[in-house]
């Protein structure tokens, strides 16, 4: 049993109970204290994934494995910059609690073992130690009656959607007589073997991940959740849980069940049409910038679910270029939304933004690049990501997906640009107040990076490439 | 990296972005950071004018292939590189990229007062994506340069635009994206066929016929809206009459030549075999454009409306030629493309100078300018004679090659494509002499002053251009024959290779 090659994770989880343990020790405010020891400890895991082997380990439940590795680098980076973002905030709204990194840093131990996931049983673990620790962030701001309703909201649906997965799973268990990746595909791999409750177990567990990734028809919880969340967690909840819970279900949709891949292909193609269209026209009428986000959320992962559904590796590639650019525009986006604040009060209707371009011309320019970028236009980041994922569908000819995901693109253009007209073509509103220096660097780096990421990809594109074959071997 | 020595069209493309740094660069109070702003985009545009010269000196005219290319490994994995360079039909649209951009930055001195700054960044990152759309020789490359430029006008008209600019900004913006999508979609499909999106390649790749039908559709979706086409033209007078002037000559100039350029560059020698089945849409659509839009610009009150429209029908002029599929009508279409960015831009300059005096472009509220403004008034006119087509003048020599083309097409094409030159002259002249003719009436009109200094120099180069191109035509045709002349025959043999095919068949 080669128990080092979860050395990162148990790195992580020792180094967050230690700074829990010093956090209550420590009789002072040691929020902040907590927060850099937590970004020091995220770094040191870094480290260590990188320095780390590679193979399969626990009797094949855990496998690190270049896939795992590029997905785990992504979604440290997500939780370092998440954060930086809550620092600020925190201070602000009275939430200086030494618990929130240390929450943050639990929820990045379960989504590490996500991605490393290679049994049901793993997959189980990582999933609900990531949503447990995400339940309490939602309600970190107890005192709040919107928060505490959001993190009620997520535990209830989310529960039931725990409940979903293992249901799925013990179907799964039942029909082909074992919970592990490998060997589930080589029961699989004979058609014979394919019972009606193998399919409703996949289909079951398909449901629970789109809960988690928040997908169509089971996003119902996402605008409000984010709506009423600390904008901080709602900037970590937009990142890296829905960058881990991506990759987890790629994996599984791939590695144990791609002999199925008829038989679930369509159900993704349909779930990716929905939230394509639903974050395109949903967010339309929407005047909170966070409920916005959440719809464009919805849309972003209907385009990554192009990927998912294209079933081939050139998808999974696309997924991962995908979530590359989607993680750091959304971290530079939500460091703007989280530093809107006049007066001392925080603010978060998009009309709070008005005349941006001349009060605070630095973050109405960044916010510009973020927009644009998730709308797809070029050179930003954003179109690379969507189109090595359009690339995946156009291989696999699925046309009329590739068709609708181009419509849905162009309407949600309209939403993205109304935004930037409201920046630079209304009349000003009273101007926000200065932003602190640690949103003002996330947002620079996430500007630089949604802006120049188009020169360099290579290295990007083939680190996913070979991510990508890790799985399809 | 060239065989030309150094990489002239990438320095082309990206030196306006070392003008915006400098830009940026600057601090101070609102004032110094204006006239500094002012000074810097225009010395890089003319910087950058000056080096595409060196295109001029040193094209090859005879020979019709690609020069200058410069090669780039980007993503290997999906066989991208970034590929530039130019052939006969595009340097002359860099040129005139490269020289109408300082005369904008110079219309715009005086009547951009607010955000100058930004301003003069959003130009030269237009310039940037024009220049770099003309010269990219790989599709998505060009894809990139083409959408780009949906980033700088958006602001352009959504900003220093008029009353209704929102409305303008946001349906220019949604219609050309909407378009482009599709072409995106076709260029995945290309790629997946092919397995690159290098122009030169694509070019020799011979596409199914059912294929092609499709590809064929997507591609007009693009470049229809861009042309513009009817029936989506409509975002063209809004966009316009919203616009500040200079967004208005760089629309009318270079923007809407992107979309014939496509056509040129993309549909007709990728895609020979939908191109011949389309052509008689095609020609249905521009005949519609040319006599419709022309009729309307005839009905129009406002100056910049009734240009913007007259571009509609002279744009209707060049796809006729350019699906005529011979040299004359291509070359024609060629050639009215640059005299049109040339007289076009010169037109939207000219309601620019009377609307920086007046406010307003009401045709009804001006009337006897000639009285008050001879200089004014001569420029006026030898644009608006080159917009009809007059002899002598650079938009005689498009329109009539186009017509030789189109006859031998089909006589009732040239008859229908031939009644725009007349309804042409019937708007431009009553628009010229609503405008300069007459009792001077108004008060404010009493006191307009003429060309300043700053204006003459703004006109200067657009009047010599439009003469030279109408008395020497054959110093820009030289560029292109070549060029045309090699995609004729390499439709006609594209054809030709089917119905052999289709003989063996039967």
């Amino acid at each position: 049993m080669n128990w080092t090659l979860a050395l990162p994770e148990i790195v992580l989880a020792i180094l967050g109970m230690a700074i829990l343990v010093f956090g209550v020790l420590r009789k002072q405010d040691s929020f902040h204290l907590c927060s850099m020891l937590s970004i020091g400890a995220l770094i040191a895991t870094a480290a260590f994934l990188i320095g780390g082997g590679s193979g399969v380990g626990f009797h094949g439940q855990f496998s690190a494995d270049p896939f795992a590795l590029f997905v785990k680098l992504l979604v440290l980076a997500a939780s370092v910059l998440g954060i930086i973002v809550s620092l600020d905030y925190n201070e602000h709204e009275n939430l200086r609690r030494f618990e929130f990194p240390v929450l943050i840093l639990y929820a990045t131990v379960g989504m590490m073992v996500m991605v490393s996931a290679t049994n049901l049983m793993t997959l189980y673990l990582g999933v609900e130690l990531n949503s447990l620790a995400i339940y309490v962030l939602a309600a970190f701001a107890r005192d709040n009656l919107r928060s505490s309703e959001a993190g009620l909201k997520y535990f209830v649906l989310g529960a039931l959607a725990s409940g979903i997965l293992l249901y799925g799973i013990s179907l799964v268990y039942g029909f082909s007589g074992t919970m592990d990746f490998a060997d589930i595909a080589k029961v699989l791999a004979n058609p014979a073997n394919v019972s009606a409750g193998v399919v409703v177990g996949v289909v079951f567990i398909a449901s629970a991940l789109a809960f988690k990734v928040s997908a169509v028809p089971f996003h119902m919880w996402t605008p409000d959740v984010y709506e009423g969340a600390p904008s901080p967690v709602t900037a970590f909840m937009a990142s890296a849980p829905k960058v881990a819970a991506m990759a987890l279900f790629a994996r599984v949709m791939y590695a144990p069940f791609g002999h199925l891949l008829g038989q679930w292909q369509n159900v993704l193609i349909l779930i990716s049409i929905g939230s394509m269209v639903l974050g395109a026209f949903a967010a339309m009428g929407q005047g909170n910038i966070k409920r916005l986000m959440a719809y464009s959320s919805i849309g972003h992962m209907g385009y990554l679910l192009v990927g998912l559904a294209a079933g081939s590796q050139i998808g999974l590639r696309g997924i991962l270029i995908y979530l590359v650019s989607y993680v750091f525009t959304n971290a530079g986006m939500f460091a703007c939304i989280v530093g809107m604040r006049r007066n001392g009060q925080s603010v978060e209707r998009i009309a709070d933004l008005g005349g941006l371009g001349k009060t605070s011309p630095g973050m109405a320019a960044a916010l510009t690049i973020f927009l644009f970028s998730m709308a797809g236009i070029p050179p930003f980041a954003g179109f690379i990501g969507k189109y090595f994922v359009f690339i995946a569908a156009v291989n696999s000819g699925l046309w009329t997906l590739a068709l609708i995901g181009m419509a849905a693109s162009a309407v949600s253009a309209f939403y993205y640009i109304r935004i930037i007209k409201v920046m630079y073509f209304d009349a000003p509103a009273p101007s926000l107040d200065a932003r602190p220096g640690s949103l003002a660097v996330v947002a620079g780096f996430g500007a630089i990076f949604t802006t120049v990421f188009f020169i360099f990809p290579a290295p990007v594109v083939a680190a996913a490439d070979a991510a990508a074959k890790a799985i399809f071997g | 990296m060239t065989a030309f020595g150094f990489p002239l069209l990438s320095l082309l493309t990206f030196l306006p972005l070392v003008g915006v740094a400098i830009i940026l660069s600057v601090r101070g109070d609102e004032k110094a950071v204006a006239s500094n702003a002012r000074w810097t985009a225009l010395w890089t545009t003319i910087v950058v004018f000056a080096l595409s010269l060196v295109l001029w000196a040193k094209f090859d005219r005879s020979n019709a292939g690609f020069q200058f290319t410069e090669t780039v490994a980007w993503m290997p994995q999906v066989g991208l590189t970034y590929k530039m360079g130019v052939d006969g039909i595009s340097v002359l649209f860099v040129l005139l990229s490269t020289a109408l951009t300082p005369l904008c930055i110079l219309a715009s001195w005086e009547s951009i007062q607010t955000r100058v700054r930004d301003y003069m960044i959003a130009f030269l990152v237009l310039e940037t994506m024009m220049i770099g759309s003309f010269c990219a020789l790989d599709f998505l490359v060009f894809y990139m340069f083409f959408e780009g430029v949906l980033i700088p006008m958006y602001l352009i008209i959504g900003i220093w635009g008029g009353p209704r600019r929102v409305y303008s900004a946001f349906k220019f913006f949604l219609y050309t994206l909407a378009g482009s999508l599709l072409m995106l979609l076709a260029i995945l499909a290309m790629w997946n066929f092919a397995g690159t999106t290098d122009i030169a390649t694509l070019m020799h790749t011979v596409f199914p016929k059912s294929m092609q039908m499709w590809l064929f559709l997507a591609f007009l979706a693009s470049f229809a809206v861009k042309v513009p086409m009817f029936p989506v033209h409509t975002w063209l007078p809004d966009a316009h009459v919203e616009a500040p002037t200079a967004g208005s000559v760089i629309l009318a100039g270079v923007l809407l030549k992107m979309g014939a350029y496509g056509f040129l560059r993309f549909s007709i020698p990728m895609l020979p075999l939908a191109s011949a089945d389309f052509a008689p849409v095609i020609f249905a659509l521009s005949v519609v454009a040319v006599i419709y839009t022309s009729l309307v610009a005839l009905a129009q009150t406002d100056m910049k409306k009734l240009i913007a429209y007259s571009s509609v029908a002279h744009m209707g002029v060049v796809t006729i030629g350019i699906f005529t599929f011979n040299a004359q009508g291509m070359g024609g279409a060629i050639f009215q493309m640059l005299s049109h960015g040339v007289v076009s831009a010169a037109l939207f300059l000219c309601v620019g100078v009377v609307y920086d005096r007046i406010h307003t472009r009401e045709i009804a509220r001006y009337g006897g300018l000639a009285n008050r403004m001879p200089g004014y008034a001569l420029a006026f006119m030898l644009f608006t004679m080159a917009s009809v087509g007059l002899p002598g003048t650079a938009g005689f020599a498009g329109e009539i090659l186009v017509l030789i083309g189109s006859f031998k097409v089909s006589i009732w094409l040239a008859i229908f494509g031939g009644m725009g030159m007349i309804l042409g002259a019937c708007y431009m002249l009553y628009l010229y002499r609503r405008v300069m003719f007459g009792k001077l009436t108004r008060a404010d009109l009493m006191s307009i002053l003429d060309l300043s200094p700053r204006e003459i120099m703004t006109f200067a180069p657009l009047v010599v251009l439009t003469i030279w191109m109408g008395v020497y035509p054959s110093s820009f045709t030289s560029f292109f024959d070549a060029t045309v002349n090699s995609l004729v025959e390499h439709h006609q043999a594209a054809l030709a290779a089917t119905t052999k095919l289709a003989g063996v068949a039967h």
